[in-house]
């Protein structure tokens, strides 16, 4: 039987592989993808609770996060997309631009 | 094993696949097409869970919408022919050690935490179709926190132009 327990696991597991990718990789494009991966993780866990707790709240919760990621990914893109234009990379490493 | 257990093993299985290989993939085209299946069966558990709406949105915003900025901007920009990087950063033996340490946290919490049961008084208003429930939170108790959210998502259109907009003439 399916428990309570069974749908917080997955979401840390897949809250970890999204922290993993924040932490390890370089490309920017990727660190947001691992951001839209831990957002979702969250998600798991607000309707786990909502479905357990026999509360609709928690669902509701979901939608702003959603809307929230949504704007994230949008803003985040934009910003990747006026960085490669000026400085022509998707490296971390390089903008370092604001270091003295 | 019912049924219901068959569908959650399966789909666990698919996300966490997905997701490893989303996030190890090199190329960021890659790494995007690996993200959709991965939405898809998430939405999959959504409906287990009997969110069949935020199943449906599920599947349109993140896997659909997203997925599509995401790949418009990786092929506009050819981000995958960046030669010569290293993938990974040499900071990945320390983040895979931090990430652990946040698994063991989140699963013993997740194993031996005690949660407290059903909120008897709100029974009955799931009682109701899960669409009814969730927009009849939304509309009455959640009604200014909704409108909110529409105001950032029109400040985020424009500072997405704003930010994305080409300086000059040419």
């Amino acid at each position: 039987m399916i428990s309570l327990t069974h749908y917080l696991v997955l979401s840390a597991i897949l809250f970890t592989i999204g922290l993993s990718g924040v932490l390890m990789r370089k490309n920017v494009i990727i660190i947001l993808l691992s951001i839209e991966l831990m957002l979702t993780a969250v998600n798991l866990n607000f309707i786990a609770f909502s479905h357990y707790m026999k509360n609709p709240v928690g669902q509701v919760f979901v939608f702003f996060v959603m809307t929230v990621a949504a704007a994230e990914t949008a803003l985040g893109l934009a910003i990747v997309v006026a960085l490669f234009r000026n400085i022509e990379t998707v490296n971390v490493d390089e903008i370092n631009q604001l270091k003295g | 094993m019912g049924l219901h257990d068959i569908m959650f093993y399966y789909f666990a299985s698919v996300i966490v696949i997905t997701a490893l290989l989303a996030v190890s993939r090199p190329n960021p085209v890659y790494a995007v097409v690996f993200l959709i299946p991965c939405f898809f069966h998430v939405a999959g558990i959504f409906v287990l869970l009997q969110a069949e709406f935020l199943a449906v949105v599920q599947i349109l915003v993140p896997a659909g919408a997203l997925m599509v900025l995401y790949l418009f901007v990786v092929f506009l920009f050819n981000l995958s022919e960046i030669k010569g990087m290293k993938s990974t950063h040499r900071q990945s033996v320390l983040a895979g050690i931090v990430a652990l340490i946040m698994f063991i946290l989140l699963a013993v919490l997740a194993v031996r935490g005690i949660f407290p049961g059903p909120f008897q008084e709100l029974v009955e208003s799931t009682a109701v179709e899960n669409t009814v429930a969730v927009g009849g939170a939304l509309y009455t108790r959640f009604l200014f926190p909704f409108e909110l959210a529409s105001l950032v998502l029109l400040v985020v259109m424009f500072g997405a132009m704003v930010l994305a907009r080409r300086e000059g003439k040419e």
